[in-house]
């Protein structure tokens, strides 16, 4: 499974949708993440890409999309 | 080593429900509760005002501890929603109690505001004997304003609380306190003069789902205390789903945490001290306060960022 694949069932997972959001949509405001979905899944990507996400990091629009998410998170590995 | 000699709060006695609201928000009452674990607040009258809130409480607070005013050596008041730039609260509140000379300092530092007065009384008290503690907030004043705010308006209500420090013998000892500040995300959350509420609130509880239970946890790792060894967490009421992941990322049952949020919103900094006073009149089976053994822990977060907690323990 490649990154993008791993975030995209972390998404599915906090979200409770199984739809396939669009690597630029914004997670936000389609409906896949609200205010403490975030939360879980910045936890779920620690976990699953065993990564520290500093307090720092932890800007909403870093999370905004699939790409968005992708992008930070390989520049953490 | 200081210690908590008692509570005090005052709730205005007008309750606003969600259903209320829902009316000029254009939502759902259900929605309201769903996002915020919130079902009705307090709004004070026109003529109350977050000093004369805060009165009050401080009142029931002195009174509950047995202490009389002018055996205060200091006083600090904690609020985000003061009626004026200066001065603040602090002073109106300390010569309403009769005790004019006694410093009167304000924290307008919103949400964690209780949280860092207690501390800072916790380490003053050596010096100035009985502090009293008030946080008082008028948030309708702020969040009323037409047009409402669908994500901010309902959230918010009205209160004071009080809590009395000082460093003679007193069954309930402050153990240990940790405060943190982060300017960073000052942005998001925030309230200009003459300007409306504005809150990042996606930032707001990313960054308070991080920061609160690290704090508490460096808090009890710092004193070699487990999070299950805590009777009670008494915390800043912001969001019912906020106090719910908190616990579950102590790995903690929520019931843990005591709520009052559905019965009166985030009353800001008061809300704290108005959960203690709460929860400290029922906690024991014959007396006010926390059973011999006991560990309460008190956490806060809020613009700024703040955030921090505190350890107490009854002996």
């Amino acid at each position: 499974m490649d990154n993008q694949e791993r975030i995209l069932t972390i998404v599915r997972k906090v979200s409770k949708n199984n739809q396939l959001p669009g690597p630029e949509e914004s997670l936000f405001d389609s409906g896949f993440l609200d205010s403490f979905a975030l939360p879980d899944m910045v936890g779920e990507l620690e976990r699953e890409f065993g990564i520290k996400i500093p307090d720092s990091d932890l800007n909403p629009r870093k999370f905004e999309s699939i790409a968005r998410i992708q992008s930070y998170i390989e520049s953490r590995m | 080593m200081p210690a908590i000699r008692g509570f005090g709060a005052y709730l205005p006695s007008r309750i606003v429900t969600n259903v209320e609201l829902a009316a000029h928000l254009d939502c759902d009452a259900g929605w309201i509760l769903d996002v915020s674990g919130i079902e009705e607040r307090r709004y004070a009258a026109a003529e109350e005002s977050v000093a004369s809130m805060g009165l009050a409480a401080a009142g029931q607070c002195l009174e509950r501890a047995g202490v009389n005013a002018r055996d205060l050596g200091m006083i600090l008041v904690s609020s985000g929603s003061a009626e004026r730039r200066f001065p603040g609260p602090a002073s109106s509140i300390a010569h309403a109690l009769e005790i004019d000379g006694v410093p009167a300092i304000d924290l307008p530092i919103a949400s964690a505001g209780s949280l860092f007065g207690m501390a800072l009384a916790a380490g003053l008290a050596a010096i100035h004997g009985n502090i009293l503690v008030v946080a008082s907030e008028k948030m309708s004043a702020i969040v009323s304003p037409q047009p409402l705010e669908r994500g901010v308006a309902p959230l918010f209500g009205d209160g004071a609380g009080a809590c009395l420090i000082g460093s003679e013998d007193a069954p309930v000892k402050i153990v240990d306190s940790v405060l943190h500040s982060d300017g960073a995300f000052a942005e998001d959350l925030r309230l200009k003069f003459d300007a409306p509420l504005e809150m990042n609130g996606r930032s707001v509880i990313l960054q308070a789902s991080r920061k609160i239970p690290a704090g508490i946890g460096e808090l009890l790792a710092r004193n070699a205390r487990a999070a299950s060894a805590v009777k009670v967490f008494l915390m800043h009421q912001a969001n019912q789903n906020l106090m719910d992941r908190v616990a579950r990322a102590l790995e903690l049952d929520a019931s843990r945490f005591y709520s009052n949020i559905r019965r009166y919103g985030n009353t800001s900094s008061a809300s704290m001290l108005i959960a203690a006073a709460e929860w400290w009149q029922h906690a024991g089976p014959n007396t006010p306060g926390p059973n011999k053994g006991d560990l309460v822990c008190f956490a806060a977060f809020g613009a700024g960022f703040h955030w921090g907690a505190l350890l107490a323990e009854a002996v």
